[in-house]
């Protein structure tokens, strides 16, 4: 393997994830000794305002997959409206490919608590939650430790540090459930309901958890804030693009020689990540690729060059998501992988909105049939009118992103289709296997 | 159900319910299920009777929320529920041949407990360590990497009564126990929450740049908050102190990302 290119390396930007390198960094006394807190404190010396159009002015965009401004979302806050606020963080990372915000909370929990009480202190909300996937156990134990920690120093309860501000932080585990990433079913859930996505508007800015203005950001967003209170947004803006500023964490996985997380200014293409991940294994060539996860439409080796990006995934037809990147060779099928997605869609639909419900249900019997040898060439009109039902008709975002993996596997790969469907291809398997089909 | 859930039990649903806003308390629902799994094993009917009946709602309110997630198991659970990633990339990865192995040893499928109740059975969606794929996890800790030869072996481990040990995350412990710690109870073994190192592909890009001397550069923790050297953008009211220059004296956006010196 040879070394990376010096154009790949300057994209490594390693910012949030620099402390993972100590493996004590979990621990309040380590951390406190790694700048931990420094920036809670410089924080609290400005005025909850400020900190608010700090994070406008570092062009921060939610790392949740959407990329909205963090600082305008918190500016829709409203003030002294007499009602209680509240910050919740969304930890239910399970968007297919994505694993970022996991080892995130498992190396260095503290920043995403510092994090938390900064944002809190800035939206003037006095209770917090953290909404974690029930099977990130192993991640939660650590965030759960971080938390009581933060309690005994100090930082959280009442009077932080002598200022007067009040903090509760509760770490709160889900219970398996896709659905529960839109923040919308994740308020439901945390309210004690079945995870199922609100109308909008009302927006959670003004009726969010318990009716009341709410902000709900990603781990990695939250995780952000610390390093821009102590660096300011100009620093923030010399990495990344100028739509998109900031380091990014890309998880890059599948046929590559090291898969794992790479911090990389916005904007990295995925001829430069594959160099930094030591480029394709062995005897495999790349053929296809999720940019952040299985919602987000497929890309080829044509999109080697394309900067990963809000804007410029955007211009290739797809987004930028969660940079949850997977990596797919010749020797993978796309029908059987958008098969196996659309499994998934269907297993994790809510069943709220019959678009998700009833067409993630057909689209995944369609490519069965077609997957087991029985398909037709209709059944390519049917799976593409299933995606017109879906996209822009489902409830919520997580229902438009079931049609991404369908539409663009056909548009990029239809010649794969037609050799299941016209006996090229011998069948992926017969009805008697299908493994993850529940 | 006075007999199943003790009175230790009950305190531990109303701390539960405590940790949350006054009167928001059926906040407390999912991880008061997580607690009566955590004494039986699963969701019963006298489960669910006993989480209305702490907050005050109807069966039918907590069995429709009951039903709804994936964690929640509606009938007894082995000491050791084994979950095999089969989403796509753990799946094409040998995550689809590995539960195909476990299925055929175990003679079990999806969501089905062995004769001797000890160890269920079940496949995953994407568990969200698709750079360790493919991966599994026994009561919620993870196997990384694992091939069909090593689910095996940890599920043979678990027959003869052994404990393997997970990649990331400490010694396994009961489905009992890990569900009294989803609940929101610390791991109180001790050395627990330390154990678990980060494994190479967490660190793989920190490790690129340790070996290259890659560094982010101009951070200044002192950087003054109103102050960011950038000028006001639209809508941006300027805060009483005067903004100062950015840390290195130079106008702020147009220096380089990275300084990076070769070792």
């Amino acid at each position: 393997m040879s070394n990376p290119s010096q154009g790949a390396l300057a994209k490594l930007t390693p910012v949030l994830t620099k402390r993972w390198l100590s493996p004590d960094a979990w621990k309040i006394g380590v951390y406190e000794r790694l700048d931990g807190y420094a920036a809670l404190r410089k924080a609290f010396k400005a005025q909850p305002d400020e900190l608010i159009a700090l994070m406008k002015d570092s062009g921060l965009r939610g790392r949740g997959g959407a990329g909205f401004p963090t600082g305008m979302k918190w500016g829709f806050i409203p003030q002294n409206d007499g009602k209680p606020h509240y910050l919740v963080v969304n930890a239910d990372e399970g968007e297919p490919g994505t694993c970022k915000d996991l080892p995130l909370m498992m190396a260095d929990p503290h920043s995403l608590v510092e994090g938390i009480i900064i944002a809190a202190y800035a939206i003037r909300a006095n209770f917090a939650a953290i909404y974690i996937r029930g099977e990130a156990m192993h991640a939660a134990r650590r965030l759960r430790n971080a938390v009581n920690e933060a309690y005994q120093r100090g930082y959280l309860g009442r009077n932080i540090l002598g200022t007067g501000f009040d903090l509760d932080l509760v770490v709160h585990s889900g219970a398996g459930a896709y659905i529960c990433g839109e923040e919308t079913a994740l308020l439901d859930s945390l309210e004690g309901y079945r995870g199922q996505p609100r109308l909008k508007p009302p927006f959670p800015a003004t009726h969010g958890l318990y009716s009341a203005p709410t902000v709900v950001n990603n781990v990695e967003t939250i995780c952000s804030v610390p390093y821009i209170v102590l660096g300011g947004g100009a620093w923030w803006k010399t990495m990344g693009t100028e739509k998109s500023p900031g380091p990014k964490i890309y998880s890059i996985s599948g046929r590559v020689q090291n898969p794992g997380q790479y911090e990389c200014s916005l904007g990295i293409t995925l001829r430069e990540l594959l160099e930094l991940a030591g480029g394709m294994q062995d005897g495999h060539q790349l053929r296809f690729w999720t940019p952040g996860g299985s919602s987000t439409p497929l890309l080829t080796a044509e999109h080697l060059d394309t900067p990963m990006d809000f804007e410029s995934m955007a211009a290739a037809g797809t987004m930028l998501g969660t940079t949850a990147v997977q990596i797919f060779s010749d020797q993978d099928c796309p029908v059987y992988a958008t098969y196996r997605w659309i499994e998934f869609y269907h297993h994790e639909s809510c069943g709220k909105c019959t678009p998700c419900r009833e067409g993630n249900y057909w689209m995944a019997h369609v490519l069965r049939r077609i997957l087991s040898g029985a398909g037709t060439h209709e059944d390519l009109d049917t799976l593409l009118d299933a995606c017109d039902n879906l996209l822009g008709r489902s409830f919520c975002a997580l229902g438009d992103g079931a049609t991404s993996p369908v539409t663009s596997s056909i548009k990029y790969f239809k010649q794969d289709y037609l050799d299941y469907i016209e006996g090229r291809k011998a069948p992926m398997f017969g009805a008697g296997e299908l493994v993850g089909a529940h | 159900m006075s007999d199943i859930f003790t009175e230790e039990t009950r305190d531990r649903a109303r701390a539960i319910m405590a940790r949350y806003p006054a009167g928001r308390e059926r906040s407390a629902l999912l991880p008061m299920l997580h607690l009566v799994q955590s004494v039986q094993g699963y969701v019963s009917p006298e489960g669910m009777a006993f989480c209305a009946e702490m907050l005050g709602i109807t069966k039918a309110q907590v069995a429709a929320v009951a039903t709804f997630y994936t964690m929640y198991k509606r009938r007894p659970t082995g000491d050791w529920l084994v979950s095999v990633c089969t989403n796509t990339m753990c799946g094409v990865l040998g995550g689809d041949k590995a539960y195909k192995a476990l299925s055929e040893h175990l003679g079990v499928g999806h969501d089905e407990t062995t004769e001797d109740g000890t160890i269920t059975l079940e496949h995953a969606e994407c568990l969200a360590a698709c750079d360790y794929a493919p991966v599994m996890t026994v009561n919620y800790e993870f196997f990384d990497r694992i091939d069909a030869d090593r689910a095996l072996d940890v599920v043979k481990q678990l027959e003869n009564g052994e404990r393997p040990q997970p990649s990331r995350g400490p010694r396994l412990c009961t489905f009992k126990e890990a569900s009294l710690q989803l609940a929101g109870w610390a791991d109180d073994r001790d050395g627990a929450v330390g154990e678990g190192p980060a494994g190479e592909p967490t660190l793989a890009g920190n490790r690129l740049a340790e070996r290259f001397g890659v560094t982010v550069a101009g951070f200044d923790p002192n950087t003054p908050i109103g102050g960011n050297g950038n000028g006001s953008g639209p809508g941006h009211s300027v805060p009483p102190t005067a903004p100062k220059p950015a840390s290195d004296g130079k106008p702020a956006g147009d220096t380089p990302a990275v300084g990076k010196e070769s070792k």
